[in-house]
């Protein structure tokens, strides 16, 4: 009896773990995204990759946050982790207090509708429709009714300066224009979150400016959470905080000012040599102690 | 605990037919050149299964018999040819599924499900398919007919209509058929490994 009862209890050990400490009620209910314990491995052929080597990561509501890695940092990971676009192979990854990992395909498609507006890189319009008809797009996914589209669309439109180039294709655009049109597109289905991966990436420096000024308007005017992954030195200027991804590991979140005048690159490398410098007085220390005990 | 109201997962994520219709519509229109190849293979497939079937016409219609091997030998082409349609229809809806991996992604990243896809790409091929075959059958009947212009006044017309509408439906559901692997193929992709594609 007494195993059973053990059991019992066991099993509902991570029931009463939702209800939790008032403490962190109050953070569930102001983080948008709870990243716990993420990791993921990927095999290329039979050698495991480790992109993500246990994240944990808040992302309060409302907040602009930047996400900031060199190249094969595991940046690429997280973000598609946050974005509902991969799934951890171990730890959790809440969006708006669900959990991913437990939704069925219908769930997974109705969160990146509904709750996740997408902006990316190469700004990824259809190009065989135009720019209203891409921004009705996700509209028709959410069953809204063609005149909702059409208003909608055309007022999104309108918010992102388009409001004369309705009918244009996206082959007809400039790439700040197609972008503008990407955000638009973002916030057909009112999301909770816009996640842009690397917006500015593709564009010159006047061009990338306007279109980190809109999301920051964006951010500041309807409060939706944006979430970038970025190299751009103005993009993590802009945002509340900066989270630095090295080695699939989160080294610091930090608020930008505490990057100074420094380059992203410059402060990764600096970030980087930290670690190493570290780790080579950590091993240093021990063979120390080694030879002290010997 | 009051204040907090989780979210409400739902999965009300919907293409109706017309709009799914609609987008197949375009990229058809717009890739015109592409899929005038694709229906080409249907319509040369389907011309030739129409020209078989009328030719046996023409001969009934002029009271010949046809021989045992002379018929096995016409059915034996006939397959071959839906076949090599077939095949050819695989071929060019990989291609296309392949061509749009970064279009998929987008798709699916606005919350497309795997079936919209599928639809999708079902939906255009069965419009290539009806209208290559449609066409293909004309020619067919018609290169049949005008070889055989003395047979107009006893030509089983009804017969030949309703082998031209077979030939029509055979040629769509084979183009249908055709395009299911592709289509898989392209609703399986996870859509970051879909964008990621540089084709």
């Amino acid at each position: 009896m007494t195993s059973a009862t053990s059991t019992d209890s066991n099993s509902a050990l991570p029931a009463m773990g939702l209800d939790a400490t008032p403490d962190e009620a109050y953070n569930a209910s102001e983080n948008i995204v709870r990243v716990r314990g993420v990791k993921r491995t990927y095999y290329i052929g039979e050698n495991p990759v480790h992109a993500l080597r246990g994240i944990d990561l808040d992302i309060k509501r409302g907040e602009f946050m930047a996400i900031m890695g060199p190249s094969g940092s595991g940046k690429s990971t997280l973000f598609n982790m946050v974005g509902g676009l991969d799934k951890p192979t171990s730890g959790t990854v809440f969006i708006d207090e669900v959990d991913i990992a437990q939704l069925d395909p219908g769930e997974l498609a109705w969160l990146r509708c509904r709750k996740i507006g997408y902006i990316f890189q190469t700004f990824n319009l259809i190009p065989v429709m135009t720019a209203l008809e891409n921004v009705t797009l996700p509209m028709i996914f959410a069953g809204a009714s063609l005149e909702e589209q059409m208003e909608k669309g055309r007022r999104l439109l309108e918010l992102v300066g388009l409001g004369h180039r309705l009918h244009n294709k996206p082959g007809q655009l400039s790439g700040g224009q197609q972008q503008r049109v990407a955000i638009a597109r973002a916030l057909a289905n009112d999301p909770a979150i816009i996640l842009a991966d690397e917006p500015t990436g593709n564009l010159d420096q006047k061009v990338g400016e306007e279109i980190i000024m809109m999301l920051k308007r964006l951010n500041k005017e309807s409060g939706v959470t944006v979430i970038t992954a970025t190299h751009d030195d103005k993009m993590y200027k802009r945002s509340d905080r900066v989270a630095i991804v090295i080695d699939g590991e989160i080294q610091a979140v930090i608020p930008p000012d505490l990057l100074g005048d420094n380059t992203v690159d410059g402060f990764l490398q600096q970030m980087k040599d930290d670690k190493e410098a570290a780790e080579a007085a950590a091993i240093t220390a021990t063979n120390e102690t080694i030879v002290a005990s010997s | 605990m009051a204040t907090m109201s989780p979210t409400r997962v739902e999965r009300q994520i919907s293409l109706p037919f017309n709009q799914a219709f609609k987008i197949a519509l375009r990229n058809i229109t717009i890739r015109l050149g592409r899929a005038m190849i694709t229906g080409a293979g249907t319509m040369l497939g389907i011309a030739f299964l129409m020209s078989v079937f009328a030719s046996k016409l023409v001969l009934q219609a002029k009271g010949v018999q046809l021989e045992p091997a002379q018929i096995q030998k016409s059915n034996w082409l006939v397959a071959m040819s839906l076949l090599v349609c077939f095949v050819g229809i695989t071929n060019s809806m990989l291609m296309s599924v392949t061509e749009r991996y970064k279009e998929i992604g987008t798709f699916k990243c606005l919350g497309a499900l795997d079936k919209f896809i599928i639809n999708l790409f079902l939906i255009e091929s069965a419009l290539l398919g009806f209208f290559g075959s449609l066409v293909g059958a004309i020619i067919g009947l018609l290169f049949v007919w005008l070889t055989n212009l003395s047979v107009t006044g006893t030509l089983d017309w009804v017969s030949a209509l309703l082998n031209l509408l077979a030939c029509v439906a055979v040629g769509t559901f084979l183009s249908v058929a055709a395009a299911i692997p592709p289509a898989m193929r392209a609703a399986k992709m996870q859509a970051v490994d879909a964008m990621r594609t540089e084709v």
